[in-house]
């Protein structure tokens, strides 16, 4: 098992995205530290477009995810529906 | 923000090919060889530059909407934090020393990377990483100048910042972060991507950002957390790239996987040296710390380090060997950086002081094995002979290491009250490293690293004096010439903080700020 994680910065923007990443990844641990969020999980992490588009109720792009990443792990694979990071071993 | 998201008629994956390998054409009349001269040199072996795909798939005119976000967000906050004085709510004027480190080591090289990612990119026949480091260099020059505007306003107030460049391209430690960048630029296109996209970003940039801007935040710094997160929003990205290019290069040929494993090697060392000054500000230099620097090795290196080196097995690739000798410095690397530097003060630019005792009892914790043990003992007789008025700074121009130029001041791995001397005969010349790992690399190419510019050499050849000094007049004053050189002043750039202008002029302003007067 590794850890994979994503880390976002702490605001209105990106609540209800971190929300909506617990909803998805029961068994992440969100770890809040001075003005950002670290989000940590074993093996995989999926972001889902639809997940977060119910709780802010608009439509939403997954590449609006740029304007507040910190930093991440993992290999990536992003679609219009889905960011996912994971380990192979 | 509240974009809004248009209705697409092609779906991610289509629109990144049709905006990449779509834009992409063949020669007719030229060959390709002319015109990507540099990309056969280094042995690296590429069969389908098709295969390589961004997984962000994101495309210029995403791009630039996005970035242009971000620019509106940091300028707003910025502006605010400039109109508010807000360099009056940073904990002490001791944290504004870890921006002068910043703005004079660290952005310089955003823009050097500016240049390299444009140079990396043009080189490359596919156009899927050259889109992907035209991005990257874009972002590298956005993160130069984001951080000269926001560091521009602490400049208007304290001192050592004036002239940051010149600083960089002439300050004996600043020759550390300086001939880091130059030696990834003048490497082939392949070991640059290694390097820099790989060692560095994806390996080691956790190490440097996210500290450095929690400890911002931390420390009420909200113009530097601002630009920090602005630059690291561009920063998954990079890392991404790194990783990509790796898993691309490996993927192509098995005789590309001994090329990238030297090169891993080389430059985590080489990128782990230069993170000796973060080690040092994280552990000295914020007044309210967020993590130690053992901590964050642990973290970002150890956990998350020993996670992609277990994914890139298949391909046969290795945890770099200098890992063993980082874990055993991890206790000591920050607590001998500081020592140097409060030795040095007198020909740096910034400040240097001893910690109190909240802060040495913060350290012993932090540091059970070696601080009280080793460190305490130092400070603790330092700080008297400051008290009885000897405040120490050496005059006296340290050894340098050749490959990462620092001075040896490292102890051997393990034996922590050795100092650690290597040295090579190469032609006529005797040549010194800090450790086995920068001796190696100076092995491997030794005609790269025997035409290093190592600051010390070249102020007893005379190089760094203004020009006219003549050092045979009686009363000559070596470091006084050399800082004028530096144009930094003495007695008001340099020296130690509790003297400093920087001290007495932060506990006026904030008095004033918090009073009627
Ligand atoms: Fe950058
Ligand atoms: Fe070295």
């Amino acid at each position: 098992m590794s850890t994979v994680f994503i880390a976002l910065q702490t605001n209105e923007e990106t609540r209800q995205v971190i929300e909506a990443i617990v909803q998805d990844n029961p068994d992440a641990v969100v770890n809040e530290q001075p003005a950002m969020v670290k989000i940590d999980a074993q093996d995989r992490l999926v972001i889902r477009r639809e997940t977060i588009e119910e709780l802010i109720g608009r439509p939403f792009d997954l590449q609006e995810l740029q304007v507040n990443l910190i930093t991440m792990t993992g290999n990536l694979d992003q679609t219009d529906d889905e960011m996912v990071l994971y380990w192979n071993a | 923000m509240d974009m809004q998201v248009a209705k697409k008629k092609l779906g991610l994956k289509e629109r990144y090919a049709v905006m990449t390998r779509g834009l992409d054409w063949t020669p007719s009349y030229q060959k390709m060889e002319d015109i990507y001269p540099y990309v056969a040199y280094e042995g690296i072996k590429i069969h389908d530059w098709d295969k390589w795909e961004d997984p962000f798939r994101l495309t210029m005119d995403a791009y630039w909407k996005y970035q242009a976000e971000k620019e509106r967000k940091l300028y707003a906050i910025i502006d605010a934090f400039n109109q508010n004085n807000g360099h009056l709510n940073v904990t002490d004027a001791r944290y504004i020393n870890a921006v002068k480190l910043f703005i004079s080591g660290i952005s310089p090289l955003e823009y050097v990377a500016h240049r390299g990612f444009a140079h990396a990119g043009r080189a490359f026949p596919g156009p899927g990483p050259r889109v992907a480091c035209l991005m990257q260099s874009i972002d590298e020059i956005r993160h130069a100048q984001t951080q000269v505007h926001s560091i521009s306003n602490y400049n208007k107030y304290y001192n050592g910042m004036h002239d940051f460049h010149h600083a960089h391209d002439r300050v004996w430690f600043l020759s550390v972060p300086k001939s880091f960048f130059d030696d990834a630029l003048t490497a082939g296109p392949f070991e640059f991507m290694v390097a820099i996209g790989f060692s560095f970003e994806y390996v080691l940039t956790n190490l440097l950002f996210v500290p450095f801007v929690s400890g911002a935040a931390y420390n009420g710094d909200m113009g530097t957390m601002t630009f920090g997160f602005s630059a690291q929003s561009d920063e998954a990205r990079h890392m991404t790239l790194g990783l990509e290019v790796i898993k691309f290069i490996l993927e192509q040929d098995p005789a590309n996987v001994p090329i990238v494993q030297r090169w891993i090697d080389k430059w985590t060392w080489r990128g782990y040296r230069v993170l000796t000054l973060v080690a040092m500000m994280m552990d000295y230099m914020l007044p309210k710390r967020t993590m130690s620097w053992k901590e964050a090795w642990e973290i970002y290196f150890e956990e998350n380090g020993g996670a992609l080196f277990k994914d890139l097995a298949r391909y046969g690739i290795t945890m770099p060997k200098c890992a063993g000798q980082i874990a055993l410095e991890k206790d000591h690397l920050s607590h001998q950086a500081w020592s140097t530097f409060y030795n040095y003060a007198a020909a740096a630019n910034f400040h240097t002081w001893m910690p109190d005792d909240d802060e040495m009892k913060w350290l012993a914790s932090k540091y059970p094995d070696s601080f009280d043990k080793l460190y305490r003992p130092r400070y603790r007789f330092w700080r008297e002979q400051a008290a009885k008025g000897n405040r120490f700074y050496s005059k006296t121009l340290p050894m340098l290491c050749q490959v990462c130029q620092i001075p040896m001041v490292f102890t051997e791995p393990g034996e922590p009250t050795k100092t650690c001397y290597r040295e090579v005969d190469y032609r006529d010349d005797k040549y010194h490293f800090c450790s086995d790992h920068c001796k190696k690399i100076f092995e491997d190419e030794p005609e790269k690293y025997t035409q290093a510019w190592l600051p010390v050499h070249q102020i007893y050849q005379g190089n760094c004096f203004p020009e006219g000094t003549d050092p045979t007049v009686e009363g000559f004053d070596p470091l006084a010439e050399v800082l004028k050189f530096y144009n930094l002043e003495h007695g008001r750039d340099n020296l130690d903080f509790e003297i400093s202008e920087d001290r007495k002029n932060f506990a006026e302003w904030r008095g004033q700020a918090t009073r009627n007067i």
